[in-house]
Order: C-alpha cells, then sequence, then structure tokens
C-alpha cells in the first residue's frame, strides 16, 4: 500500500493531473458554449407566448429563491469538503459529498415537481415558443446536475474504498469546477429566464 | 509530504473555509437583490439592467470565491481559454440576438 503510493505521486503522474485538470476546464468552457447557445435561443424565443401563458403567471418566485439557495449552499458545502480534502480528512470530505448530494437532490427533485406542475396544467413544451425554450434550457441544465450527482456518489463509493490517493483527489478536484461551473449557469438561468421575465 | 505535492499539483492548499463563507454571504446579498429587483417594481426601468449587473456581480464572485480563479501563472492557461470562450460568446450571442432584433423589427 505505502510502496503503491510512492510509486502513484511520481512527478510524470503530478504532471499528468495538472494536464487533466486543464483538459477537464477546456470540457467545462465548451459546455458553457452550449449553454450560451441555449441561451440565446431562449432570448430569441422566449417572448413568443402563442396565446397561452407567459412567465408572470408561471413562475413563483419564492419557490425558484428555495431552489436557488439549495444550490448555493451545496456549492459552498462542496468547498469546504475541498478544504478538508487539502487537510487529509477523509472522514470530512465524505460528510461533505453526502450533504451536497442531498442538497443538490432537493434541487433537482424541485425542478421536476416544477416541471411536473406546469405540464399537468396543460404548459407542454410544445405550447409556445417560449415554452420549448425554457424546457430546453432549464432541462439541460437540470441534466448536467443529475449528472453531477451521479459523480458525486461515485466520487463517495471511490473515497472510501481507496481512499485520498492521487487519482481520487483529482477526480474531487473535476467534480468541484463542475458543480461550481453548473452554480454560475444557474445565476445565467434565474436571471434570463425566470427573474427577467417576471420584470 | 505527499500531501503536499498532491496539493501543489492540483493547485490546492490554500483554501480556506472562511473564504468560501465570505463567497456565500456575498452572493445570497446578491441573489436577494436579484429577486428584490423582480419582486418589487418601482423602479421598471431600472430592474432589467439591475438583474444583469447583480447577475455579472455573482458570477464574478462565484469565479474568485469558489472557482479561486485568479491572475497566478498556474491559472494562466485557464484564464485564456476563459477569456477565448467569452469573445467567442460575444460574436454569437450577440450576434444572433441582433440580428433576429432586427429581422423582427422589419417584419412588424
Amino acid at each position: 500500500m505505502k510502496h503503491e503510493a510512492v510509486s502513484t505521486h511520481s512527478p510524470e503522474h503530478l504532471k499528468k493531473v495538472e494536464i487533466n485538470a486543464l483538459g477537464f476546464w477546456i470540457y467545462l468552457m465548451s459546455d458553457l458554449v452550449i449553454f450560451s447557445i441555449l441561451f440565446t435561443t431562449f432570448v430569441v424565443l422566449g417572448h413568443n407566448y402563442a396565446g397561452s401563458a407567459g412567465p408572470g403567471e408561471l413562475f413563483s418566485l419564492p419557490y425558484l429563491f428555495v431552489e436557488t439557495l439549495l444550490l448555493l449552499i451545496s456549492s459552498v458545502v462542496y468547498g469546504t469538503g475541498m478544504v478538508a480534502l487539502q487537510d487529509n480528512k477523509s472522514k470530512t470530505v465524505l460528510k461533505a459529498l453526502g450533504i451536497t448530494f442531498l442538497l443538490g437532490a432537493g434541487f433537482v427533485l424541485m425542478e421536476i415537481y416544477e416541471f411536473y406542475d406546469l405540464i399537468a396544467a396543460g404548459h407542454t413544451p410544445r405550447q409556445s415558443g417560449f415554452l420549448s425554450a425554457f424546457f430546453t434550457i432549464v432541462g439541460t441544465h437540470g441534466a448536467h446536475v443529475s449528472f453531477g450527482l451521479l459523480w458525486m456518489l461515485i466520487m463517495m463509493y471511490q473515497v472510501k474504498t481507496r481512499g485520498l490517493t492521487l487519482g481520487v483527489c483529482s477526480r474531487l478536484m473535476q467534480l468541484s469546477l463542475f458543480w461550481h461551473f453548473l452554480d454560475i449557469v444557474w445565476v445565467g438561468v434565474f436571471t434570463v429566464v425566470y427573474l427577467a421575465g417576471v420584470v | 509530504m505527499d500531501r503536499n505535492k498532491i496539493n501543489d499539483a492540483l493547485g490546492l492548499g490554500h483554501l480556506s473555509t472562511a473564504k468560501y463563507i465570505v463567497g456565500f454571504v456575498l452572493a445570497v446579498i446578491l441573489t436577494i437583490v436579484s429577486f428584490g429587483l423582480a419582486s418589487f417594481q418601482g423602479a421598471t426601468s431600472y430592474a432589467l439592467p439591475g438583474l444583469f449587473i447583480a447577475a455579472i456581480l455573482q458570477m464574478l464572485v462565484h469565479l474568485h470565491f469558489f472557482l479561486h480563479l485568479d491572475s497566478s501563472s498556474k491559472q494562466r492557461w485557464n484564464l485564456v481559454t476563459l477569456a477565448f470562450s467569452i469573445l467567442l460568446i460575444f460574436i454569437f450571442v450577440g450576434g444572433s440576438i441582433w440580428v433576429m432584433a432586427t429581422l423582427n423589427s422589419r417584419m412588424m
């Protein structure tokens, strides 16, 4: 065990981890481009209500505020997990990952319930250009968060079984970038899609 | 020793809970400002620009306090790729919205 730990921390391995981190960052930038295109679509189509309900009637700001806070708090809790990671406290890392997972799951469940509520009331994506664009951008963000949650489960398993090895730390770092990135995208979503529509 | 090497390779080692808390407080304040602007439409003409300013400020808060993006040499390529992405996004988002808005007004 000790021997393995030494051999996996060779300069080449450490260099590879740095290159991987940059590669993951470039993936995030390409994801940013995808979201920008969806934002553009929303801005172009967002006022085409086709006679059906608009944002003022459909969105509840208090509900959205709770959703936003859940995601924001989950981001900070993940951050405290990274502080524990640098101090080599694997128990605290696991705890932070678990709380982040629950908060993120709460966010996704609230989003699913919102979609369910809209569709049950007849506000489906086919109703208007506005609703098509709305479901596309919010759904894409929700899908990203869901994959982040799946990744988080896998990382909790890896921390538990392998401990804080170089590989596990590297992936935890990438997941942190992913998670904070999704929170930044959410700032754009609640501003452009929800609040700007209500104003 | 090993821990320090890993921290160094991952750009860790300087993180503190206090920094996350400061970022969190700033983000919550900006979120409340955004929701406040949307809820109380006393000054309607200021609401939309205010919303976008609050959003951009909050994104910068996230980048600084959560993603720890700075101008250190380790982060240079992260900054360069981010700047390039923003340039591209500015061209195609701004361009698309401009074209579609013009088209819209011509069709009226």
